[in-house]
């Protein structure tokens, strides 16, 4: 749904939406009380659809494809893996390593804020595959990350300038990701 | 949607790192922001139109409760200066984006006298109408929704004087008129909310 209130311009045309219902309602509750009731329902039902069919400016455009730099001599992975995720291997070159494991939560987990559980899964998923990772000279970090695994890629690169993102996931996932970045991303 | 999208570090093999920023959020922060003021006007007025549905529907008191009678033309005339106020608002606005500095000046200060006007036409009405908010649950309602937005009329005349005075003093130009977008959408907000409290109280 859009937002009415955007700008003044839109507040203003949502003001004169409103007049044309008032002036219905106040019509129809001229003849009858209960009509004008049934007019102020079928005003707001009417309003509401409106705001709900109005596009919504740059809503279905597609985000950027997020780019990231390296210093010379360095190599980064970002791992992304699912909770649960016992084991990952990733490209021998890797001179930094980030894992970041999205606490995947339900919607009404999401909406409730019930995802202490799903967190605890995740940095556990997380520092386990950081132990297994870390080796001398390589630099491992592990990270909870935002509980749709996109996002979560999304938040690292921006402060984790990778060379490319290994995915510990399904196909459509992998696939998602590559929509996201512009480095290399490969299924793990 | 109620999300959390912030990475925290969880273990650090081999280097410590300075604390993470807070990173993306699904929803930005103007939306944000919006959408809770909007959240929060909502209960409030919906607080009180619940006591007025209630009294009317629930209850079934008379509306108005006799022998008291609602100045329904004053009342209307008052709707039309507050509406009125709104297009004279949009046109300030528009004046200013244009550049044309002495309509964006005359268009603010009609704004500021209309809805002073309804303020005062409003304060006049209260006196004259006949009953005080003790006088059952007809008249609490009635000056509760009706107070409410007269509170929110007399902040909206706030911003508009300190906007009127920065007009004057050559504050807004095409480039820089934030100010007076964000004065003019809590205003048509203002008037939005009492063509529903004048349809609701008044005409139903």
């Amino acid at each position: 749904m859009r937002n009415p209130l955007r700008s003044e311009a839109e507040s203003f045309r949502f003001l004169i939406a409103v007049i044309v219902g008032a002036l219905v309602i106040v019509g129809a509750a001229y003849l009858n009380t209960w009509l004008g009731v049934a007019a102020a329902v079928l005003a707001v039902a009417g309003i509401v659809w409106w705001l709900k069919d109005e596009p919504v400016p740059g809503a279905h455009d597609a985000p950027p494809r997020l780019d990231s730099a390296t210093p010379p001599g360095t190599h980064r992975v970002l791992v992304v893996a699912a909770p649960g995720t016992s084991s990952v291997q990733v490209d021998a070159r890797a001179t930094e390593i980030v894992v970041v494991v999205p606490a995947l939560a339900s919607t009404v987990e999401s909406l409730t804020g019930a995802v202490d559980d799903r967190r605890a899964d995740a940095e556990q998923t997380a520092a386990a595959l950081a132990r297994q990772l870390a080796r001398d000279g390589v630099r491992v970090r592990a990270e909870v990350g935002a509980d749709d695994p996109v996002l979560a890629v999304d938040d690292a690169l921006r402060t984790f300038g990778a060379d490319e993102i290994a995915v510990a996931g399904d196909e459509r996932l992998v696939e998602r990701i590559r929509g996201r970045a512009t480095v290399p991303v490969s299924q793990v | 949607m109620a999300s959390y999208s912030h990475a925290e570090p969880v273990e650090h093999v081999h280097e410590e790192h300075p604390p993470e920023p807070h990173y993306s959020s699904r929803v930005p922060p103007s939306v944000l922001g919006m959408f809770l003021f909007i959240g929060s006007e909502i209960m409030l007025f919906g607080a009180f139109f619940t006591a007025y549905f209630f009294v009317r529907v629930v209850a079934g008191t008379a509306w108005p409760t006799p022998p008291f009678h609602l100045p329904i033309f004053v009342a209307f005339v008052n709707t039309c200066i507050l509406v009125t106020s709104s297009f004279t608002m949009h046109w300030a606005l528009q004046s200013v984006k244009r550049g044309n500095v002495w309509g964006l000046r005359a268009g603010l200060l009609l704004t500021f006298l209309m809805g002073l006007t309804f303020l005062v036409t409003q304060g006049r009405e209260y006196s004259r109408v006949g009953f005080a908010p003790k006088d059952g649950a007809f008249a609490t309602i009635f000056y509760c929704l009706t107070g409410l937005h007269g509170a929110h009329v007399f902040v909206g005349l706030s911003i508009l004087l300190f906007m009127t005075i920065r007009a004057f003093r050559g504050h807004f130009s095409p480039e820089h008129h934030h100010g007076v977008e964000i004065g003019g959408i809590y205003w048509h907000f203002v008037d939005v909310m009492w063509i529903v409290v004048y349809t609701t109280v008044y005409i139903l």
